[in-house]
């Protein structure tokens, strides 16, 4: 009896420490079923193409035949030397540019006012999400239709006295950029309301109440209290907005080709059209290391400097 | 909430990867659909012996009647032709581009393939899996005359064309007569006071689908074509040099031509096909009085009206005479369709070949409407509109017939030379800015 109360704790520790190896096997096990298959699929369809399209990149090929014409970086070299490239590079800035400048504040305009109780409130958010569940593609063919010369969009101008603002939209080689940009917000725009709502509905009505008491007016209660605390939502839809703009592609390839002359062209048509239009393998691949290389960076830096604060706790938190 | 808004951020981290994959799967990893090429056999000759031999098609007749009917002429092959199986696969057009490289690189590529000849096929032979069919087409060839050296690549023969285009003004004979043009223009003065008229008219003359490219390399070529000696312009070709002073002079009449604007509104934003706002469209609807195109537009056009009587509506003249140049009046621009073998099945690929371009299959094409001008002349007694009967007449008469040259000229260079054409035309860049994009 007392034997076997002494050897108690011991056999308990043992229990425990032989079930802790199991849970410990078992945890690996599960680790590897669950990691494995991805990041086996990570690695076979996007590292190793990374790798493989930076080794094209240093070659000059046409898409057949051996790889063997090695040129160095001067594809690379190529790229920024021409002007149609660089070009490209700064219509996506510029739209990067415009999407922080008009889109985020009309967002979350809209996105204030979509919060607040009003009658309809549920097919508003509808109406302003409805463009975002369509494709590119079809949002492309849409306003490809609607901006012909004398289409509806101008037909609609002119009935409505504006006939002054009508203009060749995808024609006038200093338009054309303007034209992507507003299609791209009426496409995503809702998407961002979602994300901000989605941030608002987050915020506990009292703190709003509280600031009411201490006397803020309602403006200052939202830039005071309801902005700041949007922060982290905004940050993300910025992440969003720059890499998507970055990598924008279906929209102007339907609508323009990049065209008239390269004034709508962007890093990613660029990319397709010297690939494959032209059997530019090797150029292709540096153009698309490049464009890689581009967002990767900014995503490594934007998540460094201004997403570390917001994601810090979730991943603490996710892993335990 | 937080945890949701890191996956967000994992997930857009995963679409920077992705758009490398994008990028290069692009690039040439011969993951291609499996086609089941080659699966029965794969021997060389297999037809002649009577061995079971499938053949995998690809052509680009996404849409009838040219798809139905060649389904059909695959199975009336298949029933003369005991063992032989064909595995016809639609691709769309624009896919042919992106697939046949994709092919060529592996093991997986079709033995029967859409082929434009010219400088894309030498660049799809350097893979080495295009077949040379020089001997196995050589008792038949002749008999579609020269047309068929467009598919040759240093003087052997790695394809064979079936169909035969030109380029030339379609235009409406209603908006003609209601401008108070009588007779289509011969001149390049008689085409520039015929525009007048017809803006006169409150008519815009001339649509083209610039947005497109090749439709705005149609007119420079042409210009070209009349500025420039034949012998000169075979010679730019075949070395790929455009420095003779007659391709700058092309670039000046073009400029000229232009100065008088006699293109639509917006048409550095026009495509050529797609809806009733393409050129093409704008003249089936009566919006544009004519367009510089080949002979598939009327075809093209039809799918883009209502108007049941359009082909009554259409005439045809030919680019016409520019004064000053050492070109001659009459060469065409133009070119055609064909197929090339791959090496797995060559010699029955080649036997199939020979079918398509013999008078029965010919004569299905024409009568069908799926083809304008047929490759065989035999088979031109099955043209019955009129204005078709005057283009072959054209064309048989034509003393140099120019391949289009972004088919012409290597792949890289020919679609650089349709970029300055086109950057050109919508007013960016000069006459030696065109010359200089071929290098």
């Amino acid at each position: 009896m007392s034997a076997d109360l002494a050897s108690r704790p011991a056999r308990r520790a043992t229990v425990r420490r032989a079930a802790r190896h199991r849970l410990l096997a078992r945890r690996r096990l599960e680790l590897a079923l669950l990691l494995g298959p991805a990041l086996l699929l990570f690695g076979a369809f996007v590292l190793a193409p990374i790798g493989i399209a930076a080794y094209y990149s240093l070659h000059e090929w046409s898409g057949f035949g051996p790889i063997s014409d090695f040129v160095g970086f001067d594809n690379y070299r190529r790229a920024f030397e021409d002007d149609v490239f660089r070009g490209a590079i700064s219509h996506n800035l510029i739209i990067a540019g415009l999407s922080l400048l008009i889109q985020l504040p009309l967002a979350i305009a809209l996105a204030l006012l979509l919060n607040r109780r009003l009658r309809g409130q549920g097919a508003l958010r509808l109406i302003v999400f409805a463009p975002y569940v369509l494709s590119e593609a079809i949002t492309a063919v849409l306003w490809l239709l609607l901006l012909q010369p004398d289409g509806a969009v101008d037909q609609t101008l002119q009935a409505v006295g504006l006939g002054g603002l009508v203009q060749p939209w995808l024609a006038d080689r200093d338009i054309v950029l303007y034209t992507m940009f507003a299609v791209v917000t009426w496409k995503y725009i809702g998407f961002g309301i979602i994300l901000l709502l989605a941030g608002l509905q987050g915020i506990p009505s009292e703190l709003r109440d509280a600031a009411a008491i201490d006397g803020a007016s309602p403006w200052q209660a939202t830039r005071y209290v309801i902005l700041p605390l949007l922060g982290p939502t905004i940050r993300i839809w910025i992440f969003l907005s720059i890499i998507g703009s970055l990598q924008l592609f279906d929209i102007v390839w339907i609508m323009t080709g990049g065209g008239p002359a390269g004034s709508s062209a962007t890093m990613a048509t660029y990319l397709i059209d010297r690939g494959f239009r032209r059997y530019q393998f090797g150029y292709g691949s540096a153009v698309a290391v490049i464009l890689f290389l581009i967002c990767f960076v900014f995503a490594l830096l934007y998540q460094r400097y201004a997403l570390r604060r917001d994601t810090r706790g979730a991943l603490a938190q996710g892993v335990g | 909430m937080r945890s949701l808004r890191l996956r967000t951020a994992v997930a857009a981290a995963m679409a920077v990867g992705a758009m490398a994959v994008v990028a290069a799967c692009g690039s040439g990893d011969s993951s291609s659909t499996s086609t089941g090429a080659g699966t029965s056999g794969g021997s060389t000759g297999a037809a002649a012996s009577g061995e079971p031999v499938t053949l995998t098609w690809w052509h680009n007749a996404t849409n009838d009647p040219l798809k139905t009917l060649w389904g059909k002429i695959a199975k009336d092959y298949e029933g003369a032709n005991a063992g032989v199986t064909i595995k016809v696969q639609p691709i769309q057009n624009e896919q042919f581009t992106t697939k046949i490289p994709l092919a060529l690189q592996g093991d997986d590529f079709p033995d029967v393939y859409q082929q434009w000849g010219g400088g894309q096929q030498a660049t799809q032979v350097q893979s080495g899996k295009v077949a040379d069919i020089t001997d196995q087409v050589a008792p038949w060839i002749g008999d579609i005359g020269g047309i068929a050296d467009g598919w040759k690549t240093d003087g052997k023969q790695y394809g064979v064309p079936y169909s035969q285009h030109v380029v030339g003004f379609w235009y409406r004979k209603d908006l003609f007569e209601k401008a108070g043009i009588t007779e289509p223009p011969t001149t390049l003065d008689e085409l520039n006071a015929d525009v007048q008229k017809l803006k006169d008219a409150g008519i815009a003359p001339i649509a083209i689908g610039a947005k497109d490219r090749w439709p705005a390399a149609f007119w420079w070529e042409y210009f070209a074509l009349r500025a420039c000696a034949t012998d000169t312009m075979q010679q730019a070709l075949a070395n790929v040099d455009f420095s003779d002073e007659c391709f700058v002079k092309a670039g000046e009449d073009m400029k000229a031509f232009m100065d008088t604007k006699p293109f639509q509104d917006g048409f550095e934003g026009t495509t050529a096909q797609q809806g009733a706002g393409s050129s093409a469209g704008m003249v089936a609807n009566g919006k544009a009085a004519m367009e510089l195109q080949g002979t598939w537009n009327p075809y093209v056009m039809s799918d883009l009206t209502e108007d049941k009587e359009l082909f009554s509506k259409l005439g045809w003249f030919p680019f016409p005479e520019v004064e000053g140049g050492a070109g001659d009046p009459h060469a065409a621009l133009g070119g055609g369709d064909g197929f090339s073998c791959t090496t797995k099945q060559a010699d029955a690929c080649a036997a199939f070949l020979e079918y398509l371009v013999s008078p029965e299959v010919q004569k299905q094409l024409v009568s069908s409407g799926a083809t304008t001008l047929p490759v065989n002349p035999e088979a031109a007694s099955a043209i019955t509109e009129p204005t078709v009967k005057d283009i072959q007449s054209y064309v048989n008469d034509t003393p140099f017939m120019q391949t289009y040259f972004d088919v012409a000229l290597p792949t890289d260079i020919g679609q650089a030379v349709n970029d300055a054409i086109a950057d050109f035309t919508v007013g960016q860049g000069s006459p030696e800015d065109v010359v200089a994009a071929v290098r």
